[in-house]
């Protein structure tokens, strides 16, 4: 078959697709309201707590405290009680997240101020009284500590935050982002286009025309394969230079492994598309089996190794997680690609198996 | 009543369909035996690569307890920096702490000692949390333990998952109740049942509640398998009544299939339909402070989230069950939900459209 | 003067600058078969949905059944039956289930409901199919029973979209028997197809090229004035005059 009939084939299936105007404008902006949302909306870093303080006694060095609290990029100050308050109806009508409770006069407090201030923290999101806890401990210690301290004493504690000098949640979103991306527009659009001509019947109109059906199904996934081009480079200028998140290491490897990514998405979704044959089906098995595990799984929010033994396990099964460590590897950390061959290899790997598997399914179904 | 007629015509369709009926049990099910193991942001464990220059008595105390701790766990002794660097490259260490020459006798002499702590802060959270662990046992360690010294209420333990499975109940209500409609006024436009309906007297009104009625109570069947996972695995029982949760789910779900209807209105093919439920399902998750606080968001995004609806039902169902709170303390959230459940059903009538 | 149940005039339906339906003006008498013919796209489909309320025209002035197409649509729905070209009963319900919705949403109460469905399901001879899914039934089977269905509470005007699309020639023979039935009642019948042979059927036929009815009469009018044996010349003829114009 000539190179022609080929661009032809291609030709007709980006009509198709640019004539779906609504699909192809969120696919085209999802990957951008999602790296806008992960890189400015949502964060994990905790904020804006908000504290009440039960005290007996107001004095000045309190005044100060509070001053000094509500300063702190982490804290806003809500309000007093008194001593015979209900805390607990403050935390169920969710008005604070935090109550500090100061016992005796903060003006001449002897011994260990800690001794005598007790931090109350609703702990129902386990992440944020963590916080709470650290934070307000570094307050009121550097709170006591002016006094006691003398000047120019060395000492202290010289902290590095590697690769993410700001504590920048979107360092750790973005490569999952793209690994999310890919595979939904590359495994999902394809599956479910191949499945819908299926459904349609015009697939046999087109195996009985003079293509082979290897040639149809390429066709099929080259503008696809556009798109996500096209998504890569639109999330990576996005981040680089809205985010600030750089490109550390080598941007030809990167592109290099988000290739080979993209190409094994291509193959599942051809994959899903040989087992099932209607609209629907592919639909519900691309989200419930692609979609849910690539956001869970991969470690793109949540850290794998804090899940039990059992879905760390299952969670190699997920090409995200190989791709998304490799992203993170080499284009956060900065390192060289012989760090991220692990990965690399294993996509490859995964690829050969998921291709074969379906190029030999999709034979048995047509031949 | 043709209304009567309509709603047969859906229940027999809904339990006729090959797969409506087993993702209604076995969405809530796989859900809630996976989701709350993963969804979790605590930091544990985190792998230490030390630098001793020091190699004094009180260094190797140190080290120990860090060892100890619940949130460290050491990985290896290196001798400097680099080596213990590459160890953070080679992704098998999280943390360096360096403690230089002299550190126990800085301890000893001025309380006030000199040392370097390098986390791997990809992960923001690890980041800031495994430094201020580290510093704070630094710390700590001059000025003695610091017991009695904080209190968690509600939660003690710090256990992520009764945090997470309440939320985790409303993400099934906005997938299944979202979808699922979505995809079903879709399906009748591709196969030309819509066109028939639409050259009957039927009224807008009386079709979009014959829809809505079987995803009402799919909703309400699939929350009460999910709130069942949740004693019968994990022992979770509201410390405030069903009867809260239910009245906020009942509105809730009509408030989402409500969404789902506007959606499947506006699309005229499956994907299409799929992809834009898709993408509001996305922000609701996003901006909803299911995973991430709200608090944490910058203004204008605190501000964006209040129109986001799911975030009324996730703070009703955490504080219920957690803290136990009722229906007045959550009046604000209840009257939220009750507007954009009104508006939206509004809208679902009106987008549906019998001429073009 | 017989009584007209459908009247356009100057009907006009445009899509952006494109006028799908270009100024047509006609009526149809009471209890008449009307045949709506024209080549694939002149516009017929369109024409047809406007009458139905399914869409509005641009411009020009409709009635159906007595009554404004522009502000008593829904009005209209209840007095006419519509069967489209792409088969459009629930394909997962079963006859009866079928016979039942559609018999409860044009208001029809249980007891008319049973006989009519009845009645409905001897004629089509399907009484034994009563309680399988639609979508297991051959096309020909299908075709006639949504026919059935859209005539199941005795409208005035059914609308028929290219019915016997796909059909074999015994089955659009006998689907026209169920046509001659239905008329026999004093049912209007306003149908589109483009099988000339079907056109022989009808009391009159329109033909449309381009958005704009070309030709309108008796189709033995038809036939003289084109001085030709069969309908299908007739077209044949049309066609070609409409592609000299162009």
């Amino acid at each position: 078959m000539g190179m022609k009939k080929f661009i032809s084939l291609v030709g007709k299936e980006n009509r198709h697709i640019l004539r779906d105007r609504w699909t192809m404008a969120i696919l085209l902006i999802m990957p951008v309201v999602q790296i806008l949302l992960f890189g400015f909306a949502i964060s994990t870093k905790i904020r804006n707590i908000r504290v009440e303080i039960i005290t007996e006694k107001r004095s000045e060095a309190l005044n100060r405290f509070v001053s000094k609290l509500d300063a702190n990029d982490y804290f806003i100050f809500k309000g007093y009680l008194n001593e015979s308050s209900d805390i607990d109806s403050e935390f169920r009508k969710d008005k604070a997240d935090m109550i500090l409770h100061i016992k005796g006069n903060l003006d001449n407090m002897s011994g260990d101020p800690l001794q005598n201030i007790e931090v109350i923290a609703d702990a129902s999101n386990p992440s944020m009284a963590a916080s709470e806890q650290l934070y307000s401990l570094k307050l009121i210690r550097s709170f006591f500590d002016r006094g006691m301290k003398k000047a120019g004493k060395k000492g202290g504690i010289h902290v590095k935050f590697l690769y993410n000098p700001q504590l920048d949640s979107a360092y750790n979103f973005v490569p999952g982002i793209m690994g999310l991306i890919l595979m939904m527009i590359c495994a999902m659009m394809t599956s479910i286009s191949i499945v819908k001509e299926k459904e349609t019947g015009t697939m046999e109109l087109l195996l009985v025309s003079p293509t082979t059906p290897l040639n149809l199904i390429l066709a099929k996934m080259v503008p696809y394969f556009m798109i996500s081009c096209i998504n890569l480079a639109t999330i990576m200028l996005l981040s680089v230079y809205l985010l600030g998140v750089p490109v550390s290491g080598s941007l030809i490897w990167l592109c290099v492994v988000s290739v080979l990514y993209i190409f094994l998405a291509l193959a599942i979704g051809l994959l899903v598309s040989t087992v099932m044959d209607s609209q629907l089906s592919a639909m519900l098995l691309s989200v419930a089996g692609l979609i849910l595990p690539t956001i869970l799984l991969s470690g793109m929010v949540f850290p794998i190794e804090n899940s039990p033994a059992i879905l760390q396990w299952l969670s190699c099964l997920v090409p995200a997680r190989w791709y998304i460590s490799a992203v993170r590897k080499l284009m956060i950390e900065g390192l060289s690609v012989r760090f991220a061959i692990m990965e690399i290899s294993v996509l490859a790997g995964m690829a050969l198996v998921v291709v074969s598997i379906s190029l030999k399914n999709f034979k048995n179904r047509l031949a | 009543m043709v209304i009567k007629y309509l709603l047969e015509k859906e229940f027999k369709q809904f339990f006729r369909s090959p797969i409506l009926p087993k993702i209604v049990f076995a969405y809530p099910l796989l859900v809630l035996l996976i989701f709350p193991w993963v969804t979790n942001f605590n930091v544990e464990d985190m792998k230490v690569s030390v630098v001793d220059k020091d190699m004094s008595e009180v260094s190797r105390r140190f080290i120990r307890k860090v060892d100890n701790s619940k949130y460290f766990q050491l990985y290896n002794v290196r001798n400097n920096y680099g080596e213990a660097l590459k160890d953070i490259e080679k992704g098998n260490a999280d943390v360096i702490l360096e403690l230089p020459r002299g550190f126990g006798n800085d301890l000893e002499t001025s309380g006030n000692p000199e040392a370097l702590v390098a986390v791997n802060s990809v992960n923001e959270i690890k980041g800031s949390l495994g430094t201020g662990y580290l510093s704070a046992m630094l710390n700590g360690f001059v000025s003695g333990n610091a017991k009695g010294y904080g209190m968690n209420m509600y939660n003690p333990c710090k256990d992520y998952k009764l945090y997470m499975i309440p939320a985790i109940m409303v993400m099934i209500l906005i997938i299944l109740c979202g979808f699922i409609p979505a995809l079903n006024i879709v399906n009748e436009k591709e196969t030309g049942t819509m066109e028939q309906i639409n050259v009957t007297p039927v009224s807008r009104f009386s079709f979009i509640l014959a829809k809505l009625i079987p995803f009402w109570i799919m909703g309400l069947v699939s929350l009460t398998i999910g709130i069942l996972i949740s004693v019968l695995v994990y022992g979770m029982v509201p410390q405030g009544s069903f009867l809260t949760i239910y009245l906020g789910a009942m509105l809730f779900v009509f408030l989402v299939s409500g969404i789902g209807l506007v959606i499947s209105n506006k699309a005229s093919t499956m994907p299409q339909a799929l992809f834009m439920m898709f993408f509001v399902v996305m922000i609701f998750v996003l901006m909803s402070g299911l995973f991430t606080p709200v608090s944490s968001m910058p203004l204008w995004a605190r501000c964006f989230s209040y129109l986001v609806p799911p975030r009324y039902l996730i703070d009703i169902m955490r504080s219920v069950y957690i803290r136990g709170s009722g229906i007045a303390d959550n009046s604000f959230n209840f009257s939220m939900l009750f507007l954009f459940t009104v508006l939206i059903n509004i809208w679902a009538v009106l987008s549906y459209r019998k001429r073009t | 003067m017989e009584q007209r149940v459908i009247e356009a005039e100057h009907i006009v339906k445009k899509f952006g600058n494109f006028a799908a339906v270009d100024d047509i003006s006609f009526y149809v008498e009471k209890g008449e078969i009307f045949g709506f013919l024209g080549a694939n796209g002149a516009g017929k489909t369109t024409a047809m949905r406007m009458f139905c309320g399914l869409s509005r025209p641009s411009s020009g002035k409709g009635m159906v059944a007595g009554l404004d197409i522009w502000s008593a649509s829904e009005k209209i729905k209840s007095r006419i039956g519509y069967m489209s070209q792409k088969f459009s009963l629930y394909s997962d319900l079963t006859v009866g289930e079928n016979i039942r919705l559609f018999g409860g949403i044009y208001g029809l109460d249980e007891e008319r409901m049973k006989k009519s469905g009845d009645m409905l399901l001897k004629k089509l001879d399907m009484y034994g199919e009563k309680d399988v899914l639609v979508k297991s039934l051959p096309l020909g089977w299908k075709q006639k029973l949504a026919f059935s269905v859209s005539v199941i509470h005795d409208p005035e005007i059914v609308f028929l979209d290219e019915p016997t699309g796909g059909v074999d020639p015994v089955a659009r023979r006998q689907f026209w028997e169920l046509i001659y039935e239905a008329a026999g009642r004093g049912i209007t019948v306003f149908v589109t197809t483009h099988y000339m042979d079907e056109a022989e059927y009808c009391d009159r036929v329109s033909i449309m090229v381009a958005g704009k009815i070309v030709a309108l009469d008796t189709p033995a009018n038809l036939k003289k004035s084109y001085g030709v044996n069969a309908m299908n010349d007739v077209f044949t003829i049309i066609a070609r005059n409409a592609g000299r114009n162009e």
